[in-house]
């Protein structure tokens, strides 16, 4: 069920690292393998994506993002993952919106969250946040953006900063 | 204004002529569809048979703001919602009244972060706050009663 | 803050066709606030006459920053964020979180919880598709089937006020089992709702499955193949509707799903009237599962007594000192999870809702990522809504059952 034995396939052919916690395994290979590595894994009966996300490690500049795929397969009834390592400096891997189409919402998201480019996207814009936004929200050095609550004791403090609309 | 100036100063009459117009005015305001998230759906359960909204007069909710009297801001508004907000709003014709329902309609809720307004009187002045996350459709109810007390409470002179 | 610029094409041109840029094809707003967008969508529409040529969806106008803010709070406070994300399906939302920090953390939940789950899972199913059904029939202008609905509505949300205090969002379930054992009137609520519903879906049904004008306006409308929605990545009953089998209760069945015998309903045309029906016969298969667990339902505690994760009864506090102990760690730090990561999915009304969590040995969650259905079946709709009249998007809107807090997150 999970996936075990393609990853096995997978490993050998790509060189990738396993990792396995909690009975799931995921593959860990580098960022120039990616787009061999997604048409494989169509090839091998995964006919869906699932999931395209990234975490952000972010005192670590090298790698500072891992993207992570989720890949599911209807016909052989498993589940895969894989883990891909980007730099902190200019993250960039290329586009597997060729191999499933609907990578394309996905990779947005990610960029507009991360700030991680998709070469070779068709439509790279931001989709969550309004298209002139700064920043990237989702990186652990953007702040959450946490407004103080008024208490009885501070209530006039803040209310002064609280910009009301008047009419 | 007009009014007040053609009929001088006979104030027993202009009295009664404020009633029964702030009487017009709760007995029939329609509400605008603007249920952004789950309040909307406590919105929606109001306005059905079990909570019947419109015993109230709100018989139909207009998706149109130009024919529209109410805007009841029923979830939470983010960032880039918050302009198309306030332009709705601005097309409204007077007298308009907003309901802020929720909590994240009224201080931001749950959502203390950069996605989310800390409560839309940020963006439009707001005349009765409903409190819950949603608040029950009795809840509703009672802040739209409580808002017909204020509108009755109102002068000509508010939106002359 | 609160301005609103002009339109700018100029980012857009590689999306509309050249036609539109010569002036001869119509860009049409249907904005952020319409009555049947289901929420906050917005869409651009490239309409010759009345005919759309391409539709580009704009989504983000719901967009609350639930993943970033997770990421504050610990495990057990975050968890009342993911009732709001889709507010259908609130305690879907819980069971999948819950699922997950029960995995990442290796917790086990006792068999009374795991029906318990079940049951309320498949009503919140039901209350969904309920909603779904009345506003999608409310978008071709039948307007009673919402009247109706919303009635059945209530009888679910009832036994969810008496099981945890709140119609809405619930957070009942807990990482570990349930908030508290369900009350006497459980049993009995729900045996109500199991015999009345039966009688008011053939209602609905008879009201629109064989209603020339409901069916004039949806077969045909809106079609997808089974490989092409399997390559756009949709799931639930788009894909069902399509004819593909899938159904992430059988698929990886979770919190005791083997036990129920219940069918996956299809429907080969793939479009809106395909899609309505898959959705009716959903809901008999919730009833049916429904009822078998409630026949079945063991006796037990409700939630796990490992106290490393679990708060222990207050009862037990004024005389039990490692009682007091776990309390007070419960309270003030909260528990720890260790380093690694898990994806969980289960079959919410809307399909695969999966959650990506990823601990860093802390008390917070270090990553919380939701794979949330909506998302892709709303990518989709360019593709299903190609050379149809703009009423008929309304319909094809309808019947992919988006919610806009599911897509936004």
């Amino acid at each position: 069920m999970n996936g075990q034995t393609f990853l096995s396939a997978l490993k050998s052919q790509f060189n990738g690292e396993q990792l396995e916690f909690a009975g799931e395994a995921t593959l860990l290979i580098q960022r120039e393998q990616l787009l061999e590595a997604a048409s494989k894994i169509r090839e091998m009966g995964f006919e869906r994506l699932s999931d395209i996300t990234a975490v952000d490690y972010f005192p670590e500049e090298n790698p500072r993002f891992h993207l992570v795929y989720q890949f599911t397969s209807l016909a052989n009834r498993a589940t895969l993952g894989l883990r891909v390592p980007v730099p902190g400096t200019k993250p960039s891997v290329t586009t597997i919106e060729t191999v499933y189409p609907n990578a394309n919402w996905r990779e947005r998201e990610v960029y507009d969250m991360f700030g991680i480019d998709f070469a070779g996207h068709s439509d790279l814009r931001r989709i969550l946040m309004p298209h002139d936004w700064e920043g990237h929200p989702l990186r652990k050095d953007y702040p959450l953006g946490y407004e103080e609550p008024q208490f009885s004791f501070n209530f006039d403090e803040i209310d002064v900063r609280k910009p009301y609309a008047k009419e | 204004m007009g009014v007040e100036q053609k009929l001088g100063n006979m104030g027993v009459v202009t009295t009664t002529l404020e009633q029964a117009i702030n009487w017009s005015r709760t007995g029939a305001m329609w509400p605008m569809l603007f249920g952004l998230a789950c309040c909307a759906i406590e919105m929606m359960s109001a306005q059905a048979a079990h909570y019947d909204m419109s015993r109230f007069g709100m018989e139909l909710m207009r998706p149109s703001p130009r024919q529209s009297d109410l805007m009841i801001v029923a979830g939470r508004v983010s960032r880039k919602m918050a302009p198309v907000l306030r332009r709705l709003y601005d097309q409204m014709p007077e007298p308009k009244w907003v309901i802020a329902m929720g909590d994240c309609a009224s201080c931001g809720g749950v959502f203390n972060n950069y996605a989310i307004v800390q409560g839309v009187d940020e963006v439009v002045p707001v005349d009765v706050y409903v409190a819950g996350c949603p608040p029950r459709p009795e809840a509703l109810i009672h802040g739209i009663v409580t808002l017909h007390e204020k509108v009755r409470g109102e002068k000509i002179k508010d939106w002359a | 803050m609160a301005q609103i610029e002009e339109a700018n094409l100029d980012g857009m041109a590689h999306l509309v066709t050249k036609r539109a840029i010569k002036g001869e094809t119509m860009i049409l707003n249907m904005g952020p606030q319409h009555p049947s967008t289901h929420g906050v969508l917005r869409l651009l529409l490239e309409l010759d006459g009345e005919t759309v040529i391409n539709c580009i969806p704009d989504v983000g106008f719901l967009h609350t920053g639930i993943e970033k803010n997770m990421e504050s709070k610990t495990y057990q406070k975050a968890e009342v964020m993911t009732d709001r994300l889709d507010y259908m399906n609130n305690t879907g939302n819980n069971l999948v979180y819950c699922l997950a920090v029960e995995k990442l953390v290796d917790l086990d939940v006792p068999v009374r919880a795991q029906a318990i789950r079940v049951i309320i899972a498949e009503l919140q199913r039901l209350a969904s598709h309920l909603v779904w059904l009345g506003t999608s029939a409310l978008d071709v202008a039948a307007m009673s089937t919402f009247l109706y609905c919303f009635r059945e509505r209530e009888m679910i949300l009832d036994i969810l006020e008496s099981c945890s205090g709140q119609r809405m969002m619930t957070t009942y379930f807990r990482p570990g089992g349930l908030w508290r054992d369900v009350p006497a009137e459980f049993e009995d609520a729900v045996r109500e709702v199991l015999k009345v519903m039966p009688k008011r879906i053939d209602e609905y049904e008879s009201l629109l499955t064989k209603n020339p004008l409901f069916i004039d306006r949806t077969v045909g409308i809106g079609k997808i193949s089974g490989e092409r929605a399997l390559a756009w990545g949709l799931t639930g009953a788009c894909l069902r509707g399509s004819g593909v089998a899938h159904d992430y209760r059988k698929f990886a069945p979770y919190s005791g799903y083997e036990q129920y015998d219940f069918d996956v309903p299809i429907e080969t045309a793939g479009d809106v009237y395909a899609r309505y029906l898959v959705r009716i016969h959903e809901m008999r298969q919730a009833l049916r599962i429904i009822e078998q667990a409630l026949n079945k339902l063991p006796m037990g505690p409700v939630r796990s007594n490992n106290h490393k994760f679990v708060p222990p009864p207050r009862s037990e506090i004024g005389t039990s000192m490692e009682a007091l102990i776990h309390h007070f760690k419960l309270w003030t730090e909260g528990f720890d999870a260790p380093r690694g990561s898990v994806y969980v999915a289960v079959e919410s009304p809307r399909g695969e809702l999966g959650v990506y969590l990823e601990g860093d040995g802390g008390p917070k969650p270090y990553r919380v990522h939701w794979r949330t259905p909506s998302w892709d079946n709303l990518q989709v709709l360019p593709v299903l809504s190609k050379g149809c009249l703009v009423a008929d998007l309304v319909a094809i809107i309808g019947s992919v059952d988006i919610v806009l807090g599911d897509v936004d997150r």
